[in-house]
């Protein structure tokens, strides 16, 4: 053969291949209202910038009348591209050929681009639409599973992995994403669970569909297993390319610098805030009012939120904020809300992001549920994430600070490099009124009148103790701030902190009340 | 939700202070706690019951088998978790039940 006719072979070969499962494959990927896993790619990654490997890649298996059958691709597409000229390596399973299905030779595609990733430490996405195991394929898919998993494991904390579900991820496939830092969901197409709605009816006799079992929604709201939630795969792919504006390719970078722009906030920011401790508002405002073009890029919006956290920038950089929200359940910490920040606090600490804190909270969830749901193990994880974090950690008080709450929300015992407190701020050992019931228990069961003499308590109370400065005398506040100053304190607490170089004791790991 | 700013708020109470917010779905769906009847022998896992060995009215000692709840290819033993008497079976062979379901009542 002469030269070109090679070249000719070989892009008849790929035009083959790109094919995947053939015409009528992909028609009936499209009636699912599911993009094919090509276009995906194409449509994350920067425009000519996807290069794709082991595109001939071939099944192995040989039992049930495998051996007959071709498999483009092995159902799964791997490579590297860059989004906004971030390096990334992506693979992205392909519904078309076999289901998607996952055998051995499919597992060690994705368990290449992985250990690729790692060792260039550029971030990892994965685009997982698969029907499951390749049942013909037997142990080896379990195998395949299984090297996926240790291979997310090894990569945790070193670089940024991003799971998008954008079809079925059921069974073992689930655990690959549920270990990896960020997890996109797509309304209606979307679907992950253990087991399916046919072994939970036959085995439980309990009804239920796909969608309301492990739907996009579902996982949002209900179970906190994704972090994004869209309506279509475009905007999909729009949040996950914003997601990598926002953090660094590894743990040994920081996430890139943009020009510093001012909030497009114009108004006061304590005016966004209500004086009566009993009054709510929208944490968020107070955010937007402080970041970079009022641009907070918020994770886990629909699930526990009576915790906001996000992303932001001050002066063009990245930090993290974490918020007790009083528009949600008073703001309270719960199980779920003390979940979602401390799994967040560690993925900033992991990737040198800033972390700030906004408080205004009321204590902890009252409740036999919260009791025994385990709100100890799962507030305990807070106070660890927040103790272990050695990025520049900077709390600023709002309005309540109370009891637990207090300490639990990056206090200065735990490790805080500064804190602030606006002047309404109340910092106690809990609010008012509790406190004055039991500390003036005599006076008010002696009293006449009881209510008058509880009400001249609490007041005398709150005017002595319900403020930052009995904190303030301590130190363990470092300044009483006018919210006005707020964005320039944070700004230059950024500032200051940029070369902080903090240790902790060597040890192999730690052991955080997982 | 920022559309909406007062709409859905209640009163909530932490210790002493109601404060005014918003309650989440998973909150207003938690099951409210009741104390455990001790003469009530619920299904700790759900299942099919296999056999039934015992009669309304029937005395019994503490940790004779009351029946075989089959659950994930497992054959269970519900025992008598004291000495007492059979008042009455709420199930019987062949039921598919789900979790926390009664089963028997004794005294």
């Amino acid at each position: 053969m002469s030269l070109k006719k090679h070249i000719l072979d070989l892009r008849k070969r790929k035009e083959q291949v790109q094919k995947g499962g053939g015409d009528k494959a992909i028609e009936k990927q499209a009636a699912m209202g599911k993009m094919t896993a090509r276009e995906r790619i194409l449509a994350l990654v920067d425009k000519d910038s996807f290069t794709e490997y082991d595109l001939f890649v071939e099944h192995t298996a040989r039992d049930f009348g495998m051996d007959k059958k071709q498999l483009h691709g092995d159902g799964v597409i791997i490579g590297t591209g860059t989004i906004y000229g971030a390096p990334i390596c992506i693979f992205a399973q392909d519904f078309t050929v076999a289901g998607g299905s996952l055998g051995l030779m499919h597992a060690r595609k994705i368990t290449k681009i992985m250990d690729h990733a790692l060792k260039m430490r550029v971030p990892l996405i994965g685009i997982n639409d698969s029907g499951g195991a390749r049942i013909q394929e037997g142990v080896n898919s379990l195998a395949g599973y299984g090297e996926i998993f240790y291979r997310n494991t090894l990569a945790s904390g070193v670089i940024p992995q991003l799971s998008v579900i954008l079809g079925p991820c059921a069974g073992g496939a689930v655990y690959s994403p549920a270990l990896t830092d960020f997890v996109f969901v797509v309304e209606n197409i979307s679907k992950m669970f253990i087991t399916g709605p046919g072994v939970i009816e036959s085995v439980l006799g309990e009804k239920i569909s796909m969608e309301d079992l492990g739907g996009a929604r579902v996982h949002a709201e209900t179970t906190g297993n994704a972090h994004f939630f869209s309506n279509s795969e475009a905007e999909c792919f729009e949040q996950i390319k914003k997601l990598i504006t926002f953090i660094p390719w590894n743990n040994s970078k920081k996430a890139k610098a943009f020009p510093p722009k001012p909030p497009k906030f114009k108004g006061k920011i304590e005016d966004i805030i209500p004086s009566d401790p009993k009054t709510p508002y929208d944490v968020r405002d107070v955010i937007k009012a402080i970041v970079d073009d009022s641009d907070f890029f918020e994770i886990q919006e629909l699930w526990a939120a009576n915790i906001v956290i996000g992303f932001g920038r001050l002066n063009g950089e990245t930090v993290g904020f974490v918020a007790n929200q009083p528009m949600v359940l008073a703001g309270v910490l719960d199980c779920d809300s003390s979940d979602k920040a401390a799994r967040f606090i560690r993925f900033c600490d992991a990737f040198n992001v800033p972390i700030i804190t906004l408080e205004d909270m009321p204590g902890y969830l009252p409740g036999v549920d919260q009791e025994h749901a385990g709100v100890i193990r799962h507030g305990a994880k807070v106070l660890y994430a927040y103790s272990e974090a050695t990025v520049p950690k900077v709390t600023v008080i709002l309005r309540k600070a109370y009891g637990g709450g207090y300490i639990a929300m990056n206090s200065r015992h735990l490790g805080a490099d500064f804190m602030f407190a606006w002047p309404m701020a109340e910092i106690a050992v809990m609010g008012p009124e509790g406190a004055a019931n039991i500390i003036f228990k005599k006076d008010i069961d002696e009293a006449e009148d009881k209510d008058a003499m509880r009400a001249i308590k609490v007041e005398e109370y709150k005017e002595k103790f319900a403020n930052p400065y009995v904190a303030a005398a301590k130190g363990y506040i470092d300044s009483v701030i006018e919210p006005s100053e707020t964005r320039a304190l944070l700004l230059h607490a950024i500032e200051v902190s940029a070369g902080k170089d903090d240790h902790r004791p060597a040890k192999k790991h730690g052991i955080p009340p997982f | 939700m920022s559309t909406q700013k007062t709409e859905g708020l209640v009163d909530f109470a932490i210790l002493s202070m109601k404060y005014k917010t918003k309650l989440t779905k998973k909150f207003e769906n938690r099951i409210k706690y009741e104390a455990p009847n001790p003469n009530h022998i619920l299904s700790y896992i759900p299942g099919t019951i296999c056999e039934v060995f015992v009669k309304e009215g029937q005395s019994l000692k503490e940790g004779e088998s009351l029946l075989i709840l089959e659950a994930m290819k497992m054959r269970n033993q519900i025992t008598m978790p004291h000495d007492g008497k059979v008042v009455s079976i709420k199930v019987s062979q062949g039921d598919r039940i789900p979790k926390n379901h009664l089963m028997v009542v004794i005294e």
